[in-house]
């Protein structure tokens, strides 16, 4: 079995974006990062193919050159081999699903495991609109996997708790957090990685022209809200609720 | 024109409070909206939803087919419905997460995640990167599939008696192939539903357990709360993954939310920052929810939420 991971490199989750006067997002010499979602489709695949249920993983990125550092990272926690789509430029949803759909027609995977969102523009759309692409099954927020033959048992978390599918393969899975903890990459794997093929390829080469559907106007930082008041005690704290936010 | 269809978020038996709420965006959008209930043996949840102010009609697609309203089925329901709509409205539930994004590749359209704001009827602003950037966004697809934080709009008012919409049952297409519903656990609560309720008390890692929960449940029933939780506190198994609120989680915006044992982390408050008033109890004075909380109070919350019992029945009387 041969599982495709879209991986993408964003903003560091510890890191608090700001927004610049001139109304762009600041990015500089701001810590980039694997997206976490994507660490744990990673982590997936790999546990996977230690259950020998996958033979080979292949990480993809789509974006900087810079892009090929998180595929490192996901060749050093265990996948095969990397697939490095060079763009420059800020793709929506629908431009990277049609490229990760032409990866996908070359390269026949049983399974496509992404994150369920990514953490900077938090769309949590690519998984949904690749799965139509390719009329395939999808099992959205994945907290528990289980491949048995062709079918894939895939637990969701879903708002009011939990539901599970059954799917045919080939499918598309993206992961919740729950579904697992990833692993560090351990020095010697981090070596070995350095000798694993990362392919270079581009949108253009796989007859895409990525254009823009939507406009961006305006970036602004959000609303500020203000400090409120430290109270002494749980007296004053329900005083206060009562007399000045009136709510009690 | 615009015209507009709006996925209804529902149990087959009641509507869901976000369709409301995420009819009032829609039709900020267009005048009227027709509000598509999908689903098997959804006529009841049809009803509720005739009495919508603004519903202009009711597609009721009633079929073993849509059971559990599963993506693949019901994106394409949508997708054939599109021809007759300019936008397609869902709440941003995991619902509308699901089947939106499919049903616009279908499409081969762009769809907006979590829209806050209608300024144009193809103008929209939304939240990115935790809610710490505001976009405002022209879509030019022709056709406009949102999803809508419901917490962000006030739920659309009653139609006047005798004003109901008409309800029209419609094809429900073919059942997939692809995929099947196996079975669900779905959290038992007799409290208000988390993300529509008037005041919310969420714990974090501080609780300790899932045990400590009951000095939460026991405040949340005098106040008529729900009661949510941080990732950390679902991680760590003390309660279970839909009282998540944050960025990946559900986002709630009520009067009052009391943070119990919560740090602050840039994730969690994505996820309620627009409450209208917020408490802090944490024994952290350093504890960045301090810098938004309206009330913080330094302390330990074992003391703390046995007192705040007390004090909360001293008022009843
Ligand atoms: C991709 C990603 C997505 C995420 N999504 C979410 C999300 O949707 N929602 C979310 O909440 N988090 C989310 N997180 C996690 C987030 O980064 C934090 O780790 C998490 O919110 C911390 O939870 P906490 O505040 O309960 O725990 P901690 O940060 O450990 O804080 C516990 C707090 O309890 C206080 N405390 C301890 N004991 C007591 C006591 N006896 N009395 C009073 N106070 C006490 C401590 O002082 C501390 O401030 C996400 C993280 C990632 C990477
Ligand atoms: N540029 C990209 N390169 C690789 N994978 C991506 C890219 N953008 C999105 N993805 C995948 O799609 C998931 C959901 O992203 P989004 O729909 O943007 O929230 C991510 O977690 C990744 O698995």
């Amino acid at each position: 079995m041969k599982i495709l991971v879209p991986i993408k490199r964003v903003v560091d989750y510890n890191v608090r974006v700001q927004v610049k006067p001139s109304g762009s997002v600041d990015l500089d010499n701001v810590k980039m990062s694997m997206n976490p979602f994507d660490e744990i489709a990673v982590e997936e695949a790999i546990r996977l193919k230690e259950q020998n249920k996958a033979k080979e993983i292949i990480a993809i990125s789509i974006g900087p050159a810079q892009a090929s550092e998180t595929i490192r990272t996901a060749l050093a926690m265990g996948a095969d081999k990397g697939i490095l789509v060079q763009s420059p430029e800020r793709l929506e949803p629908l431009n990277v699903a049609k490229i990760l759909k032409a990866i996908a027609d070359k390269e026949k995977p049983d399974l496509i495991i992404l994150g369920k969102q990514a953490i900077d523009d938090d769309c949590n759309q690519t998984g949904q609109m690749l799965a139509a692409l390719l009329n395939w099954p999808q099992g959205t927020f994945a907290s528990k996997l289980e491949l048995n033959g062709d079918s894939i048992t895939v637990t969701r978390e879903v708002d009011g708790g939990l539901q599970t599918l059954a799917l045919k393969r080939p499918a598309i899975i993206t992961t919740d957090l729950r579904l697992n903890e990833p692993r560090y990459a351990t020095l010697p794997n981090i070596m070995k990685a350095k000798k694993k093929p990362i392919e270079q390829t581009t949108p253009e080469s796989y007859g895409i022209n990525p254009a823009p559907r939507l406009e961006i106007l305006e970036t602004l930082p959000p609303k500020e809200r203000e400090g409120g008041v430290k109270v002494e005690s749980i007296k004053e704290l329900v005083e206060k609720l009562r007399s000045e936010a009136g709510i009690l | 024109m615009a015209n507009l269809l709006l996925l209804a978020e529902h149990d087959g038996k009641t509507l869901s409070p976000a369709t409301a709420k995420a009819l009032t965006a829609a039709l900020q959008m267009g005048e009227a909206a027709d509000i598509l209930i999908a689903g098997q043996n959804c006529e009841a949840a049809a009803q509720e939803a005739a009495k919508l102010k603004g519903a202009r009609r009711i597609l009721l697609a009633d079929s073993a087919a849509l059971s559990h309203q599963l993506a693949e089925p019901l994106a394409a329901l949508i997708a054939r419905l599109a021809k007759d709509y300019s936008h397609i409205c869902a709440a941003a539930t995991t619902i509308g997460k699901n089947v939106l994004p499919r049903a616009a590749a279908l499409l081969d359209v762009a769809q907006l995640s979590d829209i806050v704001e209608v300024r144009e009827s193809d103008v929209f602003v939304h939240p990115t990167y935790a809610g710490n950037v505001m976009e405002t966004v022209r879509m030019k697809d022709e056709k406009k599939l949102l999803t809508i934080r419901a917490t962000a709009f006030a739920a659309a008012p009653a139609a006047e008696k005798g004003e109901e919409a008409p309800i029209e049952t419609i094809e429900a297409g073919e059942a997939s192939e692809l995929s099947s519903y196996v079975g669900e656990e779905l959290t038992q609560s007799d409290r208000p539903e988390l993300t529509a309720a008037r005041i919310v008390i969420s714990g974090g890692r501080g609780m300790q357990s899932g045990e400590n929960f009951h000095l939460l449940e026991t405040i949340a029933d005098k106040l008529g709360a729900a009661v949510g939780a941080s990732r950390a506190a679902v991680d760590s198994g003390f309660v279970p993954n839909d009282y998540q609120v944050g960025q990946t989680g559900k986002t709630v915006a009520p009067e009052l939310y009391i943070a119990v044992g919560i740090s602050g982390a840039i994730q969690h408050l994505a996820g309620m920052k627009d409450s209208k008033t917020i408490v802090a109890i944490n024994k952290d004075e350093e504890a960045p929810i301090f810098q938004i909380a309206d009330y913080g109070l330094v302390a330990d919350l074992f003391d703390a939420l046995p007192e705040l019992a007390q004090e909360l029945d001293k008022l009843e009387n």
